[in-house]
């Protein structure tokens, strides 16, 4: 690629955000540990110990253990995988439906744009967790289906950013002059409008991460994502919630992991942003 | 105008419609038969299940059973719990005014956060009190509420004693107590929104401020506080109620977890016992009648909309 490349023009704009970068970098921090968690955890994070039940931090065990004598620590390490899993996976799954559903709504007009917009409406008037709620609870609770529940959840906010930024893109000459020598409707949505709707879409998928990072949380924490023992920062905390009083630690320090992950993902979508639309600033 | 109004407000036929019908299709992802779990002890018995088949009309097509149900829904029914054994209907009226007594609560605190802390944000662009306002919102948003909610807890009720870890009182029966039992849970479901509230009312203002008419009233030399509260500021307030109305789906979500936390017997804490309970009727009422809430609640904000435009009201 060369330097005048659009991408390296949006790295290097990117770039030049410190608060992003420092954004990137944690998150990196995070998908790095939750890859080499068998590496990085000192503990086994299933494994229980009578001798070790809500001891306090310590230099043995940094975040101390739970209620089970478990590292809290290696917990919270492998709880990455499921937060990180569930938010990228629920984001490709909500992308794969509103972005191709949006392409289509805002290219062919008419009937079909009416319904699938109503369609849409119809998906965002039922408040975002509650429809995940139901999806999980009829799909039956386990973090698959939580994800499946977010991602569906979610989709109508892609289909709504694709079908605005198809209908910008879709006003413009070239796309008249492909039409015009005879490419067709499909080859033009998919080779010259698809590329150029990248942008808004990407923006909408890092900030849709930190929110299906959350909804996982969620979800987790009501009992309808990861189930025990398998760890996960939402069911985590559900467990901490009842030993408040007696080790506070248990609920410090799964709630920092999301804090840190959520705001890390919401910084870069900020500085994506930015760095996509040098008019907005 | 008034055909206006009257669009809009058919606009919300096709949608309910819809979303009646995503609500229907949800019952149809349940693996297993309703009928094995109504019938609970005799689901060996053929002539039982075939009974509660019959009543609920599980042996016809999907298609009538949809206008079966969809027939009971406009008549007020939403038919009955399986586990608490009464109407889905009575179970949401006698939890919803609690729920909306914390909804109430938290949307005035988050408008009394969100609104003047994007004002100050706006007037100070670029600079301290800017920076200081849009990192305490960005990390407002990106806190999960029950996490919050159980940090709030081990601050004043583990550690200072101030206020009750859990429970509820209605404003009726004692208005301190009911005060004290809800301020916590109404901060932590508020806080989300006063975030957004504050970016909302930030880059509105920020273009209000923008304007011709601004640089006219200075030149007029009215004062900065006049300025502001009288010509930028009514100006920007326009498109935070509509946004800010579309926060409200945000508060009933919220909603589940904070009443989760906090153990308040709300419509949250109903749709969760409910999902662990299998009780399918009533977590479908609750996402017919969150919807409707939310349609309706958009309807109102944008009525609203049109009251306080005066260049709507005259086109």
């Amino acid at each position: 690629m060369s330097a005048r490349h659009p991408a390296i023009l949006v790295a290097r704009r990117f770039l030049r955000r410190p608060i992003a970068v420092m954004g990137l970098a944690v998150i990196l921090l995070f998908v790095l540990g939750a890859i080499f968690a068998p590496l990085v955890a000192p503990y086994d994070p299933i494994a229980t110990s009578w001798s070790a039940i809500r001891k306090a931090p310590s230099m043995a065990h940094w975040m101390g253990t739970d209620e089970n004598g478990r590292d809290v620590f290696s917990r919270v390490i492998y709880g990455a995988r499921a937060s990180m899993l569930a938010g990228v996976i629920s984001v490709l799954i909500a992308g794969g439906i509103g972005v191709p559903v949006g392409v289509l709504a805002g290219f062919a007009g008419g009937w079909t744009d009416a319904l699938l917009s109503r369609l849409t409406d119809a998906i965002l008037a039922c408040p975002f967790l509650i429809l995940a709620i139901a999806l999980a609870a009829f799909l039956g609770p386990n973090l698959t289906n939580a994800m499946i529940a977010i991602g569906v959840s979610t989709a109508p906010r892609f289909m709504r950013v694709a079908r605005a930024a198809t209908l910008e893109v879709a006003a413009l000459d070239f796309i008249d002059a492909a039409r015009t020598v005879g490419t067709t409707p499909f080859k033009v949505a998919v080779r010259h409008i698809l590329p150029n709707i990248v942008p808004p879409v990407l923006v909408q998928g890092t900030l849709a991460i930190a929110a299906a990072i959350i909804a996982e949380a969620s979800l987790s924490f009501l009992g309808l994502g990861q189930q025990p023992p398998d760890p996960s920062w939402g069911s985590m905390l559900n467990a901490a919630h009842r030993f408040l009083s007696q080790a506070p630690w248990l609920a410090i320090f799964p709630g920092l992991a999301i804090f840190l992950c959520v705001l890390s993902f919401n910084l870069v979508g900020d500085g994506l942003r930015d760095a996509l639309d040098p008019r907005g600033q | 105008m008034k055909s206006n109004i009257a669009g809009r407000i058919a606009q919300i036929v096709p949608t309910m419609l819809l979303v009646s019908v995503l609500v229907f299709c949800l019952q149809q992802l349940m693996p297993g038969d309703p009928a094995l779990v109504l019938a609970g002890e005799e689901r060996g018995d053929p002539r039982v299940l075939a009974q509660i088949r019959a009543e609920l009309w599980l042996d016809q097509p999907l298609i009538a059973q949809y206008f079966h149900w969809i027939g009971r829904v406009l008549h007020g029914d939403l038919g009955f719990s399986w586990h608490i054994r009464q109407p889905v209907v009575a179970l949401v009226m006698q939890k919803l005014p609690v729920t909306l007594q914390l909804g109430g609560m938290a949307f005035v605190i988050a408008v009394l956060i969100g609104v003047p802390t994007g004002i100050v944000a706006a007037v100070y662009r670029n600079r301290f009190w800017d920076y200081v306002a849009n990192a305490v919102g960005l990390a407002g948003l990106s806190t999960p509420n029950f996490w919050l909610g159980i940090m709030m807890i081990l601050l004043f009720s583990v550690n200072l004693g101030w206020l009750p870890p859990s429970g509820f009182v209605p404003l009726s029966e004692d208005w301190h107590q009911s005060l004290a039992t809800t301020i916590m849970p109404a901060f932590v479901l508020g806080n989300a929104i006063a975030a957004v509230l504050m970016r909302h009312t930030r880059s509105a203002m920020l273009s209000a401020l923008d304007q011709d008419y601004i640089r006219t009233a200075r030149a007029k030399g009215l004062s900065n506080w006049h300025v502001l509260t009288r010509h930028a500021l009514r100006n920007a307030l326009m498109p935070v109620v509509t946004l800010g109305a579309l926060e409200l789906g945000a508060l009933l979500s919220g909603a589940v977890l904070t009443e989760q936390v906090f153990s308040i017997p709300g419509f949250g804490k109903m749709t969760v016992d409910a999902v662990f309970n299998r009780d399918f009727p009533v977590v479908q009422g609750v996402v017919l009648v969150t919807a409707f809430l939310f349609v309706m609640l958009n309807l109102a904000a944008d009525l609203l909309y049109v009251v306080i435009n005066p260049r709507l009201r005259r086109s």
